[in-house]
């Protein structure tokens, strides 16, 4: 029998990552930028913050002396800042250089995917240290901590207050920057510096600044969503290649929810359970139907591509301007 | 003339260069790039730089095998690149190398497993070759077909059929595996060979780096010479002047990418019949990733990639070497790797434009004719030429 008191927590679990991906995806495309560096940008979070938490957790002199301000802090300062210097290399080359985007994005996507398998492989033997595995079970601790009142509200409890802080985070992320997006000026500002940067130029919009900010918060946003992963979900076990294809999955939830960081909560909830749902698929005596059922997400993806392309509705199509370098004097 | 509202530099397009200057910009972009890998490897080994560099030289020239094998990975890697070529040459953003290459590994591993025992062996290398360039040129068929037809997506549309076909692969992985609950099917006809590409030279290696050699130049001839190759770059330049001149757009790209995924197909085909002689879903190991970025440093032109795969190849190995001689991760070459390319992309941006410095005191400010001239000139010439 199929448990959706089971199930939807699971799916959710695994949307978190792909909704802090998406919701920084379409911020920087907004700006005109079609980011492909996401899946490493989201590696290199992933690792940044691990690689801050074991440094703080093995300077403590023993696990029960963790202070729970430092030890969720400075996981998260340091999965910002290693994305925010990814965004920053990908804004520089592709804003101040103009270089293609495609190819940047790519190239950061190899060197994230690397960094973040090197370290999650050498970290250990690099400083020295004596642990036979990178597993961050204090810092796991505080970061998968649920609300506090989630056990007494029976099944409500379980589908909407039993996640960890930076679920929440994510929501309230993607809700503040559609609300941003749709509805205030500086929104306004970077749709046109997307849609048609020389037109924002003429109206006195600073357009590489626009895209700069935009490219380097979406990328400090998705590079949460690595952090959540490793120290949430993975429980603070970080192993290689573990993150997967979730950050392409991302990207295709920006086209799968039309630009729309708020129709990403539901949409990356409803792919989180397509990720899963081989587990709850029946199979009977033949395993290998179920890496069939892994194809789900994508098919699903595809579906979703074809039949939005050929509906071309104006409101559904991607930033005029995506892909394009601007150049002021290109005119 | 007041400097206070000049800007202490600005930027301008240059006009055509040399390829000698174009190269020079990318030599110092590469030496810049390696100078940042030794102090890194430096930082993270203890080796000094030359140290780090003799290793990397060892890691690919040390011994005959090594020297070889890295011929091998050169060479499939120049099959992806000048595979993808003709797409990306149309600005079709075909990301998906990987699947189309593992589709073809998929179908040339089911001829071996199927036909193993009842053809000989000459015929099961002719049918899965055929049949893995087929299945490659269907796969990338798909996502042209609806660009073609509908303007769909190709980024994300290939990158989702990449996944499709890595599952398409662990399915049958499971059905044939050997033994039953390994999750892998072994090498295939270990005993009998048959499906095997023949040794030529004692040199297993050999047969695929020619079989690349020759396709490279037939693509080289292909986009330089024949009318195909015209149309296909001029729907790539623009696509409206291509329906203008009265090109059926949707059939160049359809037909484009038939070629690009029917030649990802034969890099799946020497992958499984030439070199591994078994399918794991890791078989295309990032190739289609990595060619975008090969074929793009070469400018798209496929003789060009001979040297750029060779590049990355090299110091991919190179690294690889590193790592496990210092017992580190072995994704320590991709990073070395990106940080290459990282440079070599923002050299593009000192090939194309020129900083101009603010000039000193009064002198008068030459630099806002200069392009204007240029242009100009360039259009004469042009004019000039069709006189003539």
């Amino acid at each position: 029998m199929f448990d959706f008191l089971a199930f939807f927590p699971r799916a959710v679990a695994q949307g978190i990552p792909l909704l802090f991906g998406s919701t920084g995806e379409t911020l920087t495309e907004k700006s005109g930028h079609l980011n492909l560096g996401i899946p490493g940008i989201m590696y290199v979070g992933g690792i940044s913050g691990v690689i801050g938490a074991f440094l703080y957790e093995n300077s403590l002199p023993s696990k029960a002396d963790a202070n729970p301000f430092l030890i969720i802090l400075i996981p998260l300062l340091s999965c910002m800042l290693g994305s925010f210097l990814m965004g920053l290399i990908y804004s520089f080359l592709t804003i101040t250089l103009r270089a293609n985007q495609n190819v940047t994005g790519l190239a950061l996507t190899t060197f994230g995917i690397g960094f973040g398998n090197f370290f999650g492989g050498s970290l250990i033997k690099l400083t020295g240290s004596e642990v036979p595995s990178i597993a961050l079970s204090t810092t796991s601790i505080y970061y998968s901590k649920k609300l506090p009142f989630a056990d007494k509200l029976g099944w409500f409890g379980d589908l909407f207050l039993s996640y960890s802080f930076l679920a929440y985070v994510a929501v309230a992320i993607a809700l503040i920057v559609s609300f941003v997006l749709k509805r205030t000026r500086v929104g306004l500002h970077l749709r046109a510096v997307g849609e048609n940067p020389a037109t924002a130029d003429a109206a006195g919009i600073n357009v590489n600044r626009y895209k700069y900010v935009a490219t380097c918060f979406g990328a400090v946003i998705a590079g949460l969503g690595g952090l959540y992963y490793v120290m949430d979900y993975a429980s603070g076990v970080w192993s290689n290649d573990a993150f997967g294809d979730r950050g392409w999955l991302a990207i295709a939830l920006v086209i799968f929810t039309t630009w729309k960081p708020d129709v990403s909560i539901f949409a990356s909830i409803l792919f989180g359970g397509l990720y899963i749902i081989y587990l709850y698929l029946p199979t009977g005596m033949n395993l290998s139907l179920k890496e069939l059922y892994k194809m789900l997400p994508y098919v699903v993806t595809l579906l979703v591509l074809i039949i939005s392309s050929m509906k071309k509705k104006r409101e559904n199509q991607p930033p005029e301007g995506l892909g394009i370098p601007y150049f002021r004097e290109d005119r | 003339m007041n400097n206070k509202h000049t800007p202490l530099f600005h930027i301008r397009k240059r006009g055509m260069l040399k390829w000698y200057q174009v190269w020079k910009i990318r030599l110092i972009a590469i030496l810049l790039a390696l100078i940042v890998d030794a102090v890194i490897t430096t930082l993270v080994t203890g080796l000094n730089p030359i140290d780090v560099y003799a290793t990397i030289f060892k890691g690919s020239f040390g011994t005959p095998r090594k020297f070889w094998v890295m011929m091998q990975n050169v060479a499939i890697m120049l099959c992806v690149s000048i595979a993808i070529t003709p797409a990306y040459k149309m600005r079709f953003w075909n990301v998906g190398g990987e699947g189309q290459i593992l589709i073809g590994a998929l179908v040339s591993a089911a001829c071996m497993i199927l036909l193993g025992n009842k053809l000989p062996s000459w015929l099961i290398i002719v049918l899965s070759f055929m049949l893995s360039t087929l299945a490659g040129a269907i796969w990338a068929f798909i996502p042209a077909f609806f660009k073609a037809k509908w303007n769909t997506n190709e980024t994300l549309f290939t990158l989702m059929m990449n996944y499709v076909a890595t599952q398409l692969v662990a399915f049958f992985i499971i059905k044939w595996e050997v033994p039953k609950g390994a999750g892998k099917i072994g090498i295939i006809n270990q005993s009998t060979e048959s499906g095997w590409l023949p040794t030529i030279f004692d040199n297993k290696y050999l047969l695929n780096i020619l079989i690349v050699f020759v396709l490279t130049i037939l693509v080289h001839i292909y986009l330089r010479y024949s009318k195909h190759g015209y149309e296909l770059s001029v729907v790539g330049e623009s696509e409206r002047t291509a329906r203008y001149i009265g090109l059926n757009v949707e059939k160049v790209i359809m037909r484009t990418l038939l070629l690009s995924g029917a030649l990802c197909g034969i890099a799946g085909f020497l992958l499984v019949a030439g070199t591994n002689h078994t399918v794991t879903t890791t078989i295309a190991g990032g190739r289609g990733f990595t060619a975008v970025m090969v074929a793009w440093l070469a400018n798209f032109k496929p003789l060009g990639m001979i040297i750029t795969s060779f590049l990355i190849i090299f110091m991919d190995r190179g690294a690889g070497d590193i790592s496990s001689n210092f017992g580190l991760n072995a994704s320590f070459s991709d990073i070395i790797t990106g940080i290459i390319l990282f440079f070599i992309i923002a050299s593009e941006f000192f090939i194309r434009y020129e900083i101009v410095w603010r000039k000193k005191e009064n002198k008068e400010e030459p630099v806002q004719e200069a392009p204007i001239d240029e242009t100009a000139k360039a259009t004469l010439d042009e004019a000039d030429g069709k006189e003539e």
